[in-house]
């Protein structure tokens, strides 16, 4: 699953990885507040992210580092093999958004294929992190619907780093049309969007369920690639 | 006195439409201040002087780099990218802008050209502090001023 793939290489790639955003959303009956892990090597964007969040009524760990984010998640443990973090159903589960300043169609859908849930142009803003506030509140409802104990989560990871690890550099999509409505990623401070990507039909796309896209509390906004994506599709 | 206060009021609304008509700002900034309320009075200033803070070290490594015999321009350009990051995180288009041919001279390895937006990068960044402090201070005088009325 595209997912876990993406996981591994993140495990392997921690070092390199600086900045990532986990949720760990409790099931309801015990606390609808959700626990949110958020990793940035940016001392300003930490400040910026933890402040998002608490305002958006989630419990905010920041750290600095790929490394730190394991240590916290407790796998950080040399001993530990890649097939234990693959079997967990809890990391497993964590859904995984992206942050970065850069603008580049072609490589955030490179992201959305790899399992990212979502992708959040820089810099964040209160909108973001309500869109994706509400993606985690309807996964609670999975959850508990499935009695799971296990807790579900979400990470947003800046994208620099990562970029390094999983060669995104190199984009392979063709490019396609996408209806004009859609295509727009506003508020970015650079605008260096390249080719449209087509529309894969991408595993995080198919892993969404959709009663989280048709959240009628929260429509998602056109800044979100996965609308943009969805969009295409079902059109 | 009610002037006073509407005054200092009226100083720092026009002082502020003036850093964002000026570009030293943009809404990013905005979102920053939404932020801010009673239960975190002071976000605002805290995360700019972490801004300060980060951006003077930044900008120091960025001259000990480009001052190497041998550049490493891909540690040049990780600092820029930084810098870029942080200004845009805090709404200082300014700084945030002179990143941009920052970035693509350290892709050239073109060094006189990072050597000048090194110089512009300070510049832009001492303004901005500069009116980030004023602006901060007027608030300091409005809030001020607003408290001694009410104990009158």
């Amino acid at each position: 699953m595209a997912r876990n793939g993406f996981v591994s290489r993140w495990r392997r790639s921690s070092e390199r990885v600086n900045a990532a955003v986990a949720c760990d959303v409790s099931p309801p009956h015990v606390s609808d507040e959700v626990h949110v892990l958020a990793v940035d090597d940016s001392f300003v964007d930490r400040k910026v992210i933890e402040r998002l969040l608490r305002i958006s009524s989630c419990k905010v760990t920041a750290v600095d580092s790929g490394r730190r984010a394991l240590q916290f998640l407790g796998l950080d443990d040399e001993k530990s093999s890649p097939v234990d973090f693959h079997e967990s159903s809890t990391f497993k589960e964590i859904p995984v958004v992206i942050m970065s300043s850069e603008n580049v169609l072609a490589r955030i859908d490179r992201c959305l294929e790899e399992g990212a849930e979502d992708f959040i142009v820089k810099p964040v803003k209160l909108a973001d992190v309500k869109r994706i506030k509400d993606f985690m509140t309807t996964r609670v409802y999975r959850f508990g619907n499935e009695e799971e104990e296990e807790s579900g989560g979400m990470m947003m990871m800046n994208k620099r780093k990562l970029q390094d690890s999983l060669d995104l550099s190199s984009s392979s999509s063709p490019p396609q049309s996408i209806s004009p409505s859609s295509s727009s990623l506003s508020s970015s401070p650079s605008s260096s969007l390249s080719s449209p990507s087509s529309p894969t039909p991408s595993s995080s796309g198919s892993t969404l369920p959709s009663s989280s896209l048709s959240a009628p509390s929260s429509p998602i906004s056109l800044d979100s690639p996965i609308r943009r994506l969805k969009t295409t599709i079902t059109d | 006195m009610a002037a006073g206060v509407l005054q200092l009021q009226r100083q720092l609304t026009d002082y502020t439409a003036s850093l964002f008509s000026e570009g030293f700002l943009d809404d990013q900034f905005n979102q920053l201040q939404q932020l801010q309320d009673e239960s975190n009075p002071d976000f605002v200033v805290e995360v700019v002087y972490v801004f300060f803070e980060d951006s003077e070290r930044l900008l120091n490594e960025l001259a000990k780099t480009l001052d190497q015999q041998s550049i490493d321009f891909r540690k040049v350009d990780a600092h820029v990218h930084q810098l870029k990051g942080s200004s845009s995180s805090i709404g200082a288009q300014r700084v945030q802008r002179v990143c941009i041919p920052f970035r693509n001279n350290c892709e050239e390895q073109n060094i006189e050209g990072c050597l000048r937006c090194l110089q512009q990068v300070k510049q832009e960044y001492t303004l901005v502090k500069n009116k980030l402090e004023t602006l901060f201070k007027l608030e300091q005088q409005l809030l001020a001023a607003q408290r001694s009325m009410s104990t009158i």
